[in-house]
Order: structure tokens, then C-alpha cells, then sequence
């Protein structure tokens, strides 16, 4: 049994009868206890799954109807709430927090019979890019363990690289999606804005969130796709999917496709020559695909990541308000607190980079400071949309580097935060104009994984989709050294 | 001169659920924070979803005040610190990034004196903090988040008001206006809260907070004015500052001053798209929009002949003007208003009495009619009448089964006059000196008949027995 196959041979594999969802699931737990205790992929490991697998597994022998997933075990970002158990976004905080319903995407998946696996690590409150912010200790990158995943959503890229299970969902802030994709070489993809339904996701910077698929290839992108996207009752920002079946025809091919290769995203003073290699390297092999590759210029990319973290930390400074410990949280004494120093007492528990985030969304936005950072930072975006919609004129697709580096050894970033926060500088573009982008796994240097991200318009998952798959298909990379 | 500017809080009260979930939106029935869900308590991962007749009902008070309105509007979060507030910020609206909220630029006239409105916006209440048991011991504050997210419009005029009187016209003539639309029921408690600027000639603007009812928010501007200008006498200076009105000692008190202002960082609600309405949206609502109080009241005059102080009190009650077009009002609608303004609204003075009334407009017109063709006293059609409210029967079988017809029958009326006649000797003596007596026989002959008896029939028959 090879726990590292994809979704779609998965399921075939049991329609075919040569494992059962039992099995599979118990080789799963088997991997994840031999291996975790390294990676530290999971903050929680569902003691239901076996349970859950004996009941598919009852279906398919009965030929009742299966749902889509066949059991496949698929872990969860732990900022994703499931009814009756713990939803912590890595942090003290919320350690207690058990939710009161179950959020649509794992709504979505229960229904087509896939096994929540587990809960998966990230930075607290998906406010970081290495794992290294949760409070509860960071995942390692199987490629080489002395190294950071990426993150936020580093738990979920390592559990699926690692083959602890299928597949995974995670999500995009401002990469959190793909920069671990990126850094543990698995597809990662952000939607289009409101394609999928935030409902139970635990809000960071709620105008430009998304919720997507991590996968160990992008056939299994698009079949996650499939089943969590479309219009949600539970979240007015949710689009019709038009019912799209994203695997039909994904391997159309790219001819004639035009695709603009990023200037400022290709030049950039934090850009690493192998990773710089690596991006010319793909611009090669689409061109050999067919596809006509050109540099196009952005002029707004310098002031993206500023924008980012000023709108994101105006959010985020309102969206976690709410954690005063009043209506839900964790003990402590509250005998001679008055309600501001109680407040203050409950958010100590906060990590350090929240705090910082914290601290920025009471001042950008602020009155007296609106105008010079908060204001500047909307119409960047404005303008940043206004020139994204300029170009997708003229391109079908806007390529470049996933991350401008490869993975980094723990604490070796994090002292810099504004250089830290740079090496989003590939990735907010996506959040910022609510576009689909998505990292496909490209080489292996040294070592570690690179990554090349490929954005679209808005809604065009489905060349998005055709184009990745096109790019996968040219390479070749070898197996985690876990 | 003394300038006053107000703004009025309005649940609306007639919607099934709250602003941005399925919880109802009237709350008052509920134990503690049993009509709460994890939208309205904030929950990590929980959405708003808008209800959009909450933004209909919105518009048409946006309409009913002359307002304009938008093309779209959006919702901007609010974010403070407060224990009834779930999330630490209240979703609500503002214009200060170009106009979106429900409506703005709005007037109504109040007596002869034209009111402006700067701004209406549609937004969430909060919970409630109830400080129970709050000695100097306990010291106990407990929180009710029944009410958060209930829908609230608030209604913000300019400072155009100059008297306390003034204040006290417009918050009646606009509490019957919200009971016309069906949007809001005024009466209900907290459905409608108001908070005061206040300042006069040379002095800054003061804000009163925490004004329970509208009865005390005139005391309160009243208070306000006079203890700005006994300062003014005495050359102190009115300083800027926010003033609570303390419910006890029936006076304002300095709460805080400018310098502490609140820092709200306002910004867009993301999880709210901007609500389109458009020009056909706006017709109809428009079209569904109730007769205007004013235009009502004008037609009750001109239609009916009904006088302008009865067609007044009719028109601005929504429940009793409903009852006066549903009666059949062809004929005899004079008399109808007035039977629905003297006896009908004094027996359903409550909102409860109300809800359990059966009485319908047929009933009245009936009544009517069978007072004018004297088939029944006004005194029985006053018990009849309690007795519709209590089982809506049809009048004919009221008045059958208690018996309420009129004794107009000669026979059996000169029987019960001799009777009394027999009874009250002195009376008849005296009766033939002074003729005012025979009324006191016209009494005891209703005595007897419990009220029945066909007065006129009555009065000629004893006359003729007197030999008067």
C-alpha cells in the first residue's frame, strides 16, 4: 500500500477493492504516529477516524451510495471549527475553544464520506510563514528538518507531503497557502475570493481570505475544488462555481496561451538566484508547452506588502477583538480585574506576532492616522485591482516564483520581521485583488523544494487548473526523504 | 440661542429575526441568553448574514423622513470595548467615505417648524448589561446578549430644535410615523431610546447619554439648558463633554470629556457585500409604502366629515385607523370614529388587550347601526362590545343571548310602569308638580330592564299614566 498516492488513484484503488478504508486509515495513523512526533504536522489526530472508515467501508461492501472521497483521510487546518471538538489556531487563547457547529468546507467534505484525519498546526492566528509562531511548538519540513515548512498553513503542506495523509485544506491570507506548498513541495491553490465559503473559518483578515486545497498533485486540487467551492447560505460573500467540474478536460494543454512573467517579481532584491534559475526555467518549458511568455510590469507590486500588512492588520486588530475571555476562553481568576485590565490580562496569552499585528491595527487605522497608512494602503489596492484587470486584458495567465527564497533554518528570519515579512512579496498580490493563484512544485535544489506560482482572473480556476497541470506534467521530482 | 439635536435609536421591532441571524428579533420573551446563536455571540468562524427586509424596513422610515437614498449601501464596523458588544465591534454604518448608509438629508415638520435629518443608518443592538445586585458589596454586572444584534435604525437630526417642547412633538409625531409604517412598536420597552445634544448661545455642545424614555429625555434637554445657563450667568464656561442622565436624581452628570473620545477605527465590514437598491426596488417599496398620517387625517375630514381633533387622534394610531376602514364606513362613518375613540380605545388601551381582541370593523359599523335604528341603548352597546372583544360573535347573537334587544314592546312595558308606579308613590305625587321626577321613573323603569327598555316608548307611556 502506497500512502503517498493521490486522491483520484486513491479512490480507484478502492473502488477496485485492493485496500479498505480501514486500512488505509490505520496505515495513515501508523505513518502519522511514526513520523510526527518529528514533523509535528498535527495538533490533533481524530480518534474517531477508525470508527468513521468501518462505517465507509460498511457503505461500499452494502453498495450503498459512497460519497466522493471514499474515506481518503484528509487533514484540517486547525482554524477551521468542527462541531464538539477543539478549534485552537494555534494559540493559548483559544486552547479551550470546543465549537458549537462545523464550518462549511467540512460540511462539504463529511457529505462526500472523506475522513477528517486531524487538526493541523500553523502560526497563530495564520499570522506568520514558518510555523515558527504557533504556541505550540513549529512543524518541521520533511525535506530537511532543521528547516521551516512555510506557513501559515505549514501543518497542512507537511502532512500531505509527508504522506500522514491525501490531502489537506488550508488557507490564504496572503500566501498561507502556497508558500508552504512552495516550501514542501505539494500543490497548493488559493480560490478566487468568495468561491469558497469562509463559514467556519476563524477570521484573520476577512476581505481577503480564502480557504483552499493543499495536494500532492493538481488533479487532487481540482477534485477538492469541486466539492468545497460554490454559493454558501452561511456566507454572503460566496459566488456561484456554475457548477464547473474543474478536472473535465485538465489536460487541454496551454497552446497559445499567453503568459505575463512578473518584472517585479522576477528582479527583486530578496530573490534567490536558484529560485531566479529555477523561475527561468519554467518560462522555458512553458513556452515548449506552447504558450507565449513576456515580461509585463506592475507598478503597484513595491507598495503591495505594505498595503498587505496595514489592511491586514486593521482586521485583524477588529476580528480579534472578541477574544476577551468573557463569553468563551480559559480560566483565571478574575477577582480584582476591572474590565480593561481584564481585557488586558486575557490577551497576554496572545503570541508575539499577534501582538505586533495587534498594536499595528490600533494605530494604521486610527483617526488621527488613517489618512497616511490605512487609507494610502486601500488605494493601493484599488490600483493594484485597476492594473491586475488591465492586464488579465492582454494575458491569460501572470507567472512567478511562489516564495523568493527556499526554506529557511528555524530562527534564522524571524528576527527581522519587516525582511520577514517581505518574503511575502510573491504572494499578497492574489489576496489583495482576490484573484486564484496557485504553487505547483517545480525543483529540487539543494534539498528543498521551489515552487512557481501561477495567478488568473477571477473565477478562471479551471485554465488555472489546465495550465498547472500542463507544468506538473513536465516534471519529475523524488521522493520525501521522510 | 439654544440649539438641540437629537438621536433616536428604533429597534425595528416588526421583523421575525435580527440584523444578522436567524434569532428573533424580539428578544423581551426570553430567559438570559437563550435567543442567541453563534452569529449574534460572535463565535470564532461565524459570519453575518444580512437580513435584507431589515434594509427594506429601513428604507421605507428612510422614505417616510424625505430622505435620499442610496444606490448601495455598505456596513463599517465600529470597534470598541464594551461587555455587551460580542465581537468588540458593533456592525453598523457611516457616510464619512461618500453616502451609504440607509438614507440621509431627510426633514418632517413639527409644528410649523421644519426639522432636518442629517443621517438614518441601519446597525446592530447590543446585549444588555444588567447590573443586579449592584451594592457596594457585589458589585455584580451580568450580561443578556438576547438583545445583540436586533435590528436598530438610528435617526439623527440637525440641531434644529430650540425647546425642550419642540423635542417632546417631534419624538410623538415620529413614534406614530414608525407605527404607521409597521415598522417598529414604539411602546414596546426599549424600542425606542434617544440621546441629546444640547447647547446654548456661546457654549459648547453637550452630549446626553442613557435617556431611558422619551418622557424623561425632555426632562433631561430641560435640565440640561437650565443648568447651562445658570453656568452662563455665573461666567463659567461650558466645556465639551458627554453627560449621563441619572434616572434617580432626575439630573445629567459628567460621564467624560472630549480629550477621552473613543478611537472607533472604522473600517468596511468585508463579510457584508454591498447591498444594491435599485430604482425598481425603491418604487416598490414606494408603493408599498402606508398612507402618510397627515394625508390619512386630511381624508378623514374631507371624506367623511369626520372632525379634525377625532380624524387626528384616529389617523396616528395605526391599529385603531385600521379598524375605522375595515368597519363599513358608507354611512355613518362619523359616528363610527367616534365610537372607536371614546369607548373602543379605552377598553383596548394595551398592547395586550389588543392582541386578544376579536372585535372587527363590521362589528362597529353594526353597533352603530343598531343604536341609530334604536334597536339597542348605548348603555347595552357597551356590554355588547365587551363581549365582541371577547368572542368576536356576530352583534345579532350577542344581543340575542344576553338579552340585550331593546322592551319596545307596549304590553310588557306597561306592566313593568305599572309596577313601578305601584313602588313609588311619593315619586308619582311629586311627579305632577315637577316634571324633572319623571326622569327619576324612566330610571327605575331601565332599572328594571336592565337598561333595556326603549327610552322614548318609555318616557310617553309614563307621561300618559301621570296624566301629564
Amino acid at each position: 500500500m502506497d500512502l503517498g498516492i493521490s486522491a483520484l488513484n486513491y479512490v480507484s484503488s478502492i473502488k477496485n477493492g485492493e485496500f479498505t478504508v480501514e486500512e488505509f486509515t490505520s496505515k495513515s495513523l501508523e505513518r502519522i504516529s511514526q513520523v510526527d512526533e518529528k514533523l509535528h504536522a498535527f495538533l490533533r489526530v481524530n480518534d474517531l477516524a477508525i470508527k468513521n472508515a468501518r462505517e465507509i467501508d460498511t457503505k461500499i461492501k452494502s453498495n450503498q451510495n459512497v460519497g466522493k472521497c471514499y474515506g481518503m483521510p484528509i487533514s484540517v487546518k486547525d482554524n477551521m471549527c468542527i462541531e464538539g471538538s477543539k478549534t485552537t489556531c494555534a494559540s493559548k487563547v483559544l486552547e479551550n475553544f470546543i465549537a458549537p457547529y462545523t464550518s462549511t468546507v467540512i460540511s462539504k467534505l463529511n457529505s462526500e464520506d472523506a475522513i477528517i484525519i486531524g487538526k493541523t498546526n500553523m502560526d497563530e492566528f495564520a499570522m506568520g510563514l514558518s510555523t515558527e509562531y504557533s504556541a505550540y511548538g513549529p512543524s518541521r519540513n520533511p525535506w530537511n528538518i532543521d528547516y521551516v515548512p512555510g506557513g501559515s498553513s505549514g501543518g497542512s503542506g507537511v502532512s500531505v507531503s509527508a504522506n500522514e495523509c491525501i490531502a489537506s485544506l488550508g488557507s490564504d491570507t496572503g500566501g498561507s497557502i502556497r508558500n508552504p506548498a512552495s516550501f514542501c513541495s505539494v500543490v497548493g491553490l488559493k480560490p478566487t475570493y468568495g468561491l469558497v465559503s469562509r463559514y467556519g473559518l476563524v477570521s484573520y483578515a476577512n476581505s481577503i481570505e480564502q480557504i483552499g486545497p493543499m495536494t500532492k498533485t493538481v488533479e487532487d486540487s481540482a477534485f477538492l475544488l469541486n466539492i468545497i467551492s460554490g454559493i454558501d447560505s452561511n456566507d454572503n460573500t460566496t459566488v456561484d462555481n456554475k457548477n464547473q467540474d474543474y478536472l473535465n478536460n485538465i489536460d487541454a494543454g496551454i497552446s497559445g496561451k499567453k503568459i505575463g512573467i512578473v518584472t517585479e517579481m522576477t528582479n527583486s532584491e530578496g530573490l534567490s538566484t536558484d529560485v531566479l534559475n529555477a523561475t527561468n526555467d519554467a518560462v522555458k518549458t512553458f513556452e515548449k508547452l506552447g504558450a507565449n511568455c513576456e515580461q509585463v510590469s506592475l507598478q503597484m507590486i513595491p507598495y503591495t506588502v505594505a498595503a498587505y500588512y496595514t489592511i491586514t492588520s486593521t482586521e485583524a486588530g477588529s476580528n480579534l477583538a472578541r477574544y476577551d475571555n468573557i463569553r468563551y476562553g480559559y480560566e483565571f481568576d478574575s477577582s480584582g480585574f476591572e474590565f480593561n485590565s481584564y481585557i488586558s490580562q486575557a490577551r497576554s496569552k496572545l503570541g508575539p506576532e499577534v501582538i505586533r499585528r495587534m498594536i499595528l491595527g490600533g494605530f494604521v487605522p486610527s483617526a488621527g492616522h488613517a489618512g497616511k497608512y490605512f487609507l494610502k494602503a486601500l488605494k493601493v489596492k484599488s490600483k493594484l485591482i485597476a492594473e491586475i484587470n488591465h492586464v488579465f486584458e492582454k494575458f491569460d495567465f501572470l507567472i512567478s516564483p511562489t516564495v523568493p527564497i527556499q526554506p529557511f533554518k528555524f530562527g534564522e528570519k524571524i528576527q527581522d520581521p519587516v525582511s520577514f515579512m517581505m518574503i511575502d512579496f510573491n504572494t499578497v498580490t492574489a489576496n489583495l485583488t482576490g484573484i486564484p493563484a496557485i504553487s505547483v512544485p517545480y525543483k529540487i535544489t539543494n534539498g528543498l523544494p521551489i515552487g512557481i506560482q501561477i495567478m488568473a482572473n477571477r473565477l478562471e480556476e479551471h485554465s488555472l487548473l489546465q495550465t498547472a497541470y500542463a507544468l506538473e506534467k513536465t516534471v519529475d521530482l523524488p521522493e520525501v526523504p521522510v | 440661542m439654544t440649539k438641540i439635536g437629537l438621536e433616536i435609536h428604533c429597534q425595528l421591532t416588526k421583523l421575525e429575526s435580527k440584523l444578522f441571524c436567524p434569532c428573533k428579533a424580539d428578544y423581551r420573551e426570553f430567559e438570559p441568553n437563550t435567543n442567541i446563536c453563534p452569529v449574534c455571540m460572535g463565535i470564532p468562524g461565524s459570519l453575518p448574514l444580512l437580513n435584507k427586509k431589515a434594509v427594506e424596513k429601513a428604507t421605507l422610515i428612510a422614505m417616510a423622513l424625505d430622505c435620499k437614498t442610496p444606490n448601495k449601501i455598505a456596513f463599517f464596523r465600529k470597534n470598541y470595548f464594551y461587555p455587551d458588544l460580542p465581537k468588540n465591534f458593533q456592525i453598523t454604518q457611516l457616510n464619512a467615505y461618500g453616502n451609504t448608509s440607509i438614507g440621509w438629508e431627510g426633514k418632517i415638520s413639527v409644528e410649523d417648524k421644519e426639522i432636518k435629518i442629517r443621517r438614518i443608518q441601519l446597525e446592530e443592538d447590543p446585549g444588555r448589561l444588567i447590573y443586579e445586585g449592584a451594592t457596594e458589596k457585589t458589585k455584580l454586572t451580568l450580561v443578556d446578549y438576547n438583545r445583540a444584534g436586533t435590528p436598530l435604525v438610528e435617526i439623527v437630526t440637525e440641531p434644529d430644535f430650540e425647546t425642550p417642547h419642540q423635542v417632546r412633538e417631534f419624538l410623538n409625531i415620529l413614534s406614530d410615523l414608525l407605527e404607521n409604517l409597521n415598522v417598529s412598536d414604539p411602546g414596546l420597552e426599549g424600542a425606542m431610546r434617544a440621546d441629546a445634544n444640547v447647547s446654548i448661545e456661546g457654549g459648547s455642545k453637550v452630549e446626553i447619554k442613557n435617556i431611558g424614555s422619551f418622557h424623561d429625555l425632555e426632562k433631561a434637554v430641560h435640565f440640561e439648558i437650565t443648568r447651562q445657563q445658570s453656568l452662563a450667568e455665573r461666567k463659567i464656561e461650558i466645556i465639551q463633554e458627554t453627560r449621563h442622565w441619572d434616572d434617580g436624581r432626575k439630573i445629567t452628570v459628567s460621564a467624560r470629556t472630549k480629550e477621552e473620545e473613543a478611537e472607533y477605527r472604522y473600517h468596511l465590514e468585508a463579510d457584508i457585500p454591498w447591498v444594491r437598491i435599485n430604482d425598481n426596488t425603491k418604487n416598490q417599496l414606494r408603493a408599498q409604502m402606508p398612507e402618510s398620517i397627515s394625508s390619512k387625517k386630511e381624508r378623514y375630514v374631507s371624506k367623511y366629515g369626520i372632525t379634525s381633533q377625532v380624524a387626528g387622534i384616529l389617523s396616528s394610531d395605526r391599529y385603531f385607523s385600521e379598524l375605522f376602514e375595515k368597519a363599513n364606513n358608507e354611512t355613518n362613518a362619523k359616528d363610527i370614529a367616534n365610537m372607536i375613540t371614546t369607548d373602543i380605545m379605552g377598553l383596548l388601551d394595551t398592547r395586550e388587550k389588543r392582541e386578544m381582541s376579536k372585535l372587527e370593523g363590521d362589528h362597529i359599523s353594526d353597533l352603530v347601526e343598531y343604536i341609530k335604528s334604536n334597536k339597542i341603548t348605548r348603555a347595552s352597546a357597551k356590554l355588547a362590545l365587551d363581549e365582541v372583544i371577547k368572542n368576536g360573535k356576530q352583534l345579532s347573537e350577542i344581543i340575542e343571548d344576553l338579552d340585550l334587544g331593546h322592551v319596545s314592546d307596549e304590553a310588557t312595558l306597561s306592566d313593568i310602569i305599572t309596577e313601578v308606579l305601584d313602588e313609588e308613590v311619593k315619586a308619582v305625587e311629586d311627579a305632577k308638580q315637577n316634571p324633572d321626577i319623571v326622569n327619576f321613573l324612566v330610571g327605575k323603569v331601565m332599572q328594571k330592564t336592565h337598561g333595556k327598555a326603549d327610552p322614548e316608548l318609555t318616557l310617553t307611556l309614563l307621561k300618559k299614566n301621570l296624566g301629564l
